[in-house]
């Protein structure tokens, strides 16, 4: 029997199935020691277990902690007053990605810079730019690089191209970051309670698994590593209480059809040649994670934008307003609902804190689909 | 940010480095930049994110699963009616 398309979609949505796995889940988690808490890193992965109301169908002693793997919601607010500066730039177009826009600042958001008079130009893809800078060739396009490993080898594949095709006016500001330093971090916090790890579909697809093998190994921490489709994380989820269950502590991939060991070689190759672990990236909610960013080398400092507008960035951090809870969110310390603004100041129109905001945001999430629990 | 779709490569263009992909009727043309040369064929699935194909989805394993999901709904049937037959063997009101 051939594969096609659309059982790549529907046969991972399936309602039957989704049911079976919440039976064989609430069957082995009757043999589950103590309650236990499964952190999913990655924001998509929030979104589906609230979309198909996967806490619902499974058992009380199953809980999910919400990770930080949303690359606009820990964005710092000084790294988005360094997007609105250099927006503001009046021979600047500034282009970035998705949710970015929306995000506010310490002056606004990248919309209201807009509104302001800045040119900011939301792409779908980093490439967009070339189309972008030879249209302009009198404006400096500034390339507002955010993401985790999944989006990194794209920009990667940008800088290529601005080097190959010698293109003068377009440059970068580097806000990647890194899955497992931040999983760690989050280990390290005495206050934390992760049992176990629902391991990045797509970081994965680019990294390979071998990149979470550390947590098995020294922080006796399983990790999965699922598809985005409700059977993924239902079957994900299901792997999880089996080896507690065997006792055993291990990295497995459930998204087979996607992930190997070793990942994308040529992605990594694109990567390592042009960006190196900056000493520090400060999370939003997170703190400083030591090497948990990534900065351009320096031999590419001609286009690093950072460097060029250093005299006009600021430097100074700033923290959030006082009753946004945004960083315990992220820390898997507090969810959405125990926000005292969420869904009155904090909502997708009026958005106080980043995790409202993105389509990744656990906030967002709860305030989309939270009407069904 | 990071969901990304499966996708069937209809067209390859080797100049420019741009495959053609197909998603439930949608067409859209994503880089190759990042597979390797020859790597990625016309009938093949893969993801797609931002642009660019990420890596190409293994039928083989997708089938696997998709045979592990058929193979757990038929355990849950056979176990249900196993249920309803031993219910039905407390049943009072039989009339044998």
């Amino acid at each position: 029997m051939g594969l096609e398309l659309k059982n790549l979609y529907d046969d991972f949505r399936n309602a039957e199935t989704i049911k079976a796995y919440a039976k064989i889940i609430k069957e082995d988690a009757k043999k589950l020691e103590k309650p236990m808490n499964i952190m999913e890193v990655c924001g998509g992965h929030t979104h589906t277990i609230m979309k198909y109301g996967i806490l619902q169908l499974l058992p009380q002693n199953i809980k999910f902690v919400h990770g930080p793997g949303c690359p606009v919601c820990i964005m710092p607010k000084e790294r988005i007053d360094h997007a609105y500066v250099l927006a503001m730039q009046s021979d600047v177009i500034l282009v970035t990605l998705g949710d970015m826009i929306k995000v506010p600042g310490s002056h606004g958001s990248l919309q209201n810079a807009r509104s302001k008079g800045a040119d900011v130009r939301f792409v779908y893809s980093p490439l967009d730019c070339l189309k972008i800078a030879n249209e302009n060739p009198d404006k400096k396009v500034i390339f507002f690089a955010i993401g985790f490993e999944t989006t990194t080898p794209m920009t990667a594949a940008l800088l290529n191209a601005v080097i190959n095709k010698d293109i003068k006016n377009i440059f970068f500001h580097i806000n990647h970051v890194t899955v497992p330093e931040a999983m760690a971090a989050l280990l390290s916090d005495a206050a934390c309670n992760i049992d176990a790890f629902l391991g990045p579909a797509h970081v994965s697809v680019i990294s390979g698994s071998k990149i979470y093998e550390e947590f098995p190994r020294d922080y006796a921490k399983p990790v999965v590593v699922s598809g985005f489709e409700p059977v993924d994380v239902m079957q994900s989820i299901s792997m999880i209480v089996k080896q507690f269950v065997e006792k055993r502590c291990e990295l497995e991939v459930e998204y087979k059809r996607a992930v190997t060991h070793e990942g994308n070689l040529k992605a990594q190759e694109l990567i390592e040649k042009f960006f190196e672990k900056a000493q520090n990236f400060r999370w939003r909610g997170l703190g400083d994670i030591p090497r948990s960013g990534l900065r351009l080398r320096d031999v590419y400092k001609e286009l690093n934008a950072e460097v060029i507008y250093q005299d006009i960035l600021p430097t100074q951090e700033i923290n959030d307003h006082k009753l946004c809870i945004c960083g315990d969110i992220l820390k898997g310390k507090a969810t959405p609902p125990e926000c005292s603004i969420f869904g009155t100041a904090c909502k997708p129109t009026t958005p106080v804190g980043s995790c409202m905001v993105s389509s990744e945001g656990a906030c967002a999430a709860y305030y989309k689909y939270g009407n069904m629990i | 940010m990071c969901l990304s779709i499966p996708s069937k490569v209809v067209k390859i263009d080797k100049e420019t480095n741009l495959a053609t992909v197909d998603t439930m009727g949608v067409q859209r043309d994503a880089s190759l930049d990042l597979m390797s040369e020859d790597e990625v064929k016309i009938g093949d699935y893969v993801l797609l994110h931002i642009g660019f194909i990420m890596n190409k989805i293994d039928e083989e394993d997708a089938l696997l699963s998709l045979e592990t999901y058929r193979e757990i709904i038929a355990q849950m049937d056979e176990e249900d009616r196993q249920r309803v037959i031993l219910e039905d063997d407390n049943c009072a009101n039989r009339a044998f």
